[in-house]
């Protein structure tokens, strides 16, 4: 393999991972901005994955319809998307209505998760709670035209699957709300001061429910991206992601363009802890456990640097209580 | 650092004078004699810790109310035969009898010190979400002294612990660290080393193959020497075939000196301060960075403990002696989560807690037997966490109904409904959440 190819394919696989992580972070950003942390996003991921990657299965088994596999991947997004928001829910019905810790509420949520849909998988199923779908399907070979420009057609437009395109437009469409829209200041104002918010006519409660819906909404998405990125079985596991979301996001200063930035740091670290061996030289050095704890090491490294001048929305974490001053 | 072993020795030697039995006897005579009136009863019931112990038994019931409705939908015909076994009636399986009675007692050593890593963490205002790297890298430090240092003689267990200890202590500093100094929110750096721990754990042992793992010999670590072993004191023949030892005794008494040292000692007041106020502590002249350390390092001993105690227990054949180098984190610290949480971080809670939740997942191994699947006491469990999370829901309940302000059901039922955001009004003080709750807000970097 020449150079070049060594580097388009670090850098592809590491869109692999910084895309799923970029839609999950950008979830948790409108969570937090709304002064709700959710620390949920693993089990979210989960639950989304798992539904979306369900419907999947059913819809590649032999006789069944016979989708365009693009048209399935999109459909299973909707269906990621309507898990994670009803599973979100949850959270939000805890930490909005009932006044309950947040950290709590969302970490009751994780334990939940992964037992619940390996429970239902092995009720269904009952020898094996791995979900086997065919992943082959879902990737482009070369666009039509845009794969022939040259760098940007090798990166962008060869090998990849649709959720790239939504994960980017999904980062388009978050930082314009978030900074431009109506609804994105109101919502921000909901995470620095519920109160003030509240005396100019916001209704808060309305405006963290749709915070930590969105999220839901996003991170459930973000399952299925990640299983569809990573691997050809559902298992019930995430591999943490959901929490290196959290990281990327405060890395990313709660700002969408920043958030792009750390999730392709993160992104690129860890396909080069997977791509090492491709690279001459490096692939001869007993180093696979240190290129394995790498990209958690790096962003480490990252938050210590940035985490001094670092903020956070005011309110987040805290239950909004009207007669407070 | 004298203070602290005064105060500690004073609170240890209390039962041994005159004073605390007749102070204690006086006491018990006058409450058994208020049991009798109204206003005890009022004032019991506006307690905070009442309306805890109450959350966490209204949390315990839906959660088995769930569990039991998921029986009932996937297979109904062995429902109540399942819900006989979470309350008890694995005990009388023929298979169980003390055997499952000793291994429910072990499973709840390394547990129940997962549990106060966490509890007392949280007790301090931080979010230890790192039990698991913690209780993985003390395991490898047990093992790695149980293997290669048998010359210690019969103090080769404790030394092993020792290790162990030290080790979830070092990896308990990494997250105090960067919080006091770099402002890294703990539970960040705590996933982080949580994974860096597991894949250098994994890393350490794979490279030294035939010493301490074996690929060859079930891919799983090496058994520790035979006086590693911790003592079992001869519970073993009280429990036959079980694995039981001294860990829940070890991990007891530990509970009771983090209840020491939390409500009997400066040192405790001053890390609990740090939790309710970072900045008011400092005002006050404490040293908060060193508190927030102190508290994370306690925190990582304890986890380290518990995973030394799990790898230096002989002859538990589904968890514990041996450890499988896979690239997945370690299920019992985040049960160490739900134990403490469950305990409302209480350490002398999280004894009672650890026992439940051991003794449910008891009852799930007997519960395939029923053709139901192992996951539903996970589902349970954390049913119940989610539960207890609304706690100061029940409490403001319980508070109302103790100051007779609302009636569930009464023409003043409209009071409760405010809380659900139906309509906002001027708060009263019973409503305002507790300072622990509002802790989190000094975390964010």
């Amino acid at each position: 393999m020449s150079w070049v190819d060594i580097l388009y394919n670090v850098i592809r696989e590491s869109m692999w991972f910084a895309i799923p992580l970029l839609i999950i972070a950008l979830g948790g950003m409108f969570s937090e901005k709304s002064g709700v942390v959710n620390i949920a996003l693993e089990g979210i991921m989960i639950i989304g994955g798992f539904c979306s990657i369900y419907f999947i299965k059913i819809m590649q088994a032999p006789g069944g319809p016979n989708l365009n596999p693009h048209l399935l991947l999109l459909i299973a997004g909707v269906i990621a998307v309507g898990a994670g928001m009803l599973f979100s829910a949850l959270l939000a019905f805890s930490a909005i209505n009932l006044k309950a810790n947040q950290t709590i509420g969302g970490t009751a949520l994780n334990l939940m998760a992964a037992p619940l849909v390996i429970f239902i998988a092995r009720s269904i199923n009952e020898e094996s709670s791995s979900i086997q779908f065919n992943k082959g399907v879902f990737f482009i070979e070369k666009v039509p035209l845009l794969g022939d420009i040259p760098i940007i057609g090798d990166i962008f437009f060869q090998k990849v699957h649709i959720m790239v395109y939504v994960g980017i437009l999904i980062l388009v469409a978050a930082t314009i709300v978030i900074n431009k829209t109506r609804f994105g200041m109101r919502l921000s104002a909901c995470g620095e001061h519920p109160q003030a918010a509240d005396s100019v006519g916001v209704n808060v409660y309305k405006m963290r429910w749709s915070g930590v819906l969105i999220s839901g909404a996003l991170a459930g998405l973000g399952g299925l991206v990640y299983t569809i990125a990573s691997s050809v079985s559902f298992n019930g596991d995430v591999a943490g992601y959901g929490f290196l979301a959290l990281a990327v996001m405060i890395f990313g200063q709660w700002k969408p363009t920043r958030i792009l930035l750390a999730a392709l740091f993160f992104g690129l670290t860890k396909a080069f802890s997977i791509k090492y061996t491709i690279i001459p030289g490096l692939a001869s050095l007993p180093l696979q456990h240190f290129f394995n704890m790498l990209p958690y090491i790096l962003t480490m490294v990252a938050l210590v640097l940035t985490s001094r001048k670092s903020r956070a929305p005011k309110a987040e974490g805290i239950p909004y209580d009207a007669g407070q001053r | 650092m004298r203070k602290f072993f005064r105060e500690l020795g004073q609170a240890f030697a209390r039962p041994f004078t005159k004073d605390f039995w007749v102070s204690g006897w006086n006491k018990f005579r006058l409450g058994f004699k208020a049991l009798f009136t109204k206003a005890f009863w009022r004032a019991f019931l506006l307690k905070p810790a009442t309306g805890n112990l109450i959350a966490s038994i209204v949390a315990i019931l839906g959660g088995l109310l769930l569990g039991f409705i998921i029986m009932l939908i996937t297979r109904p015909s062995a429902a109540f035969r399942g819900l006989g076994m979470l309350f008890g009636g694995w005990l009388a399986a023929p298979t169980a009898g003390l055997k499952g009675i000793g291994n429910w007692i072990y499973y709840s050593g390394p547990l129940m010190l997962c549990g106060l890593a966490v509890g007392f963490a949280f007790k301090t205002g931080l979010f230890n979400i790192g039990a698991t790297g913690q209780f993985t890298v003390g395991m490898l430090a047990a093992l790695i002294v149980g293997i290669t240092c048998p010359f210690l003689g019969p103090f080769h267990w404790f030394f092993a612990i020792l290790a162990g200890a030290l080790a979830g202590a070092l990896w308990g500093f990494f997250p105090g660290f960067f919080k006091a100094y770099f402002n890294v929110n703990e539970v960040i750096t705590c996933i982080m080393f949580n994974y860096i721990g597991m894949y250098l754990v994994n890393w350490i042992l794979l490279a030294n193959d035939p010493l301490l793992y074996s690929i060859t010999n079930n891919n799983r670590s090496v058994t520790v020497a035979a006086s590693a072993f911790t003592p079992t004191l001869g519970l073993r023949t009280i429990f036959p075939g079980s694995a039981v030892d001294i860990g829940f005794l070890v991990a007891i008494l530990m509970a009771i000196l983090m209840h020491i040292i939390l409500n009997k000692t400066t040192f405790g007041y001053e890390l609990k301060a740090c939790g309710f106020n970072r900045n008011a502590s400092k005002y006050g002249g404490i040293n908060e960075k060193r508190g927030m350390m102190m508290s994370l390092i306690i925190a990582g001993a304890l986890a380290g403990l518990g995973g030394a105690l799990f790898i230096l227990a002989s002859g538990a054949y589904n968890s514990g002696t041996h450890y499988e180098a896979a690239n997945v984190l370690l299920g019992t610290g985040f049960k160490g989560i739900s134990v403490a949480l469950l305990g409302m971080s209480n350490p002398l809670g999280i004894i009672l807690s650890t026992f439940f939740i051991t003794f449910i997942q008891q009852a799930g191994l007997f519960m395939t037997a029923l053709r139901y699947k192992v996951e539903i006491i996970d589902i349970i469990i954390a049913t119940i966490i989610y539960f207890s999370a609304l706690v100061l829901f029940v409490r403001i309940i319980v508070q109302q109904l103790a100051t007779k302000r609302t009636l569930p059901g009464g023409p003043k039922a409209k009071r409760l409904w405010r809380l659900f955001g139906v309509r906002q009004g001027p708060t009263t003080a019973a409503e305002t959440p507790e300072p622990t709750e509002n802790s989190e807000k000094e975390g964010k970097p």
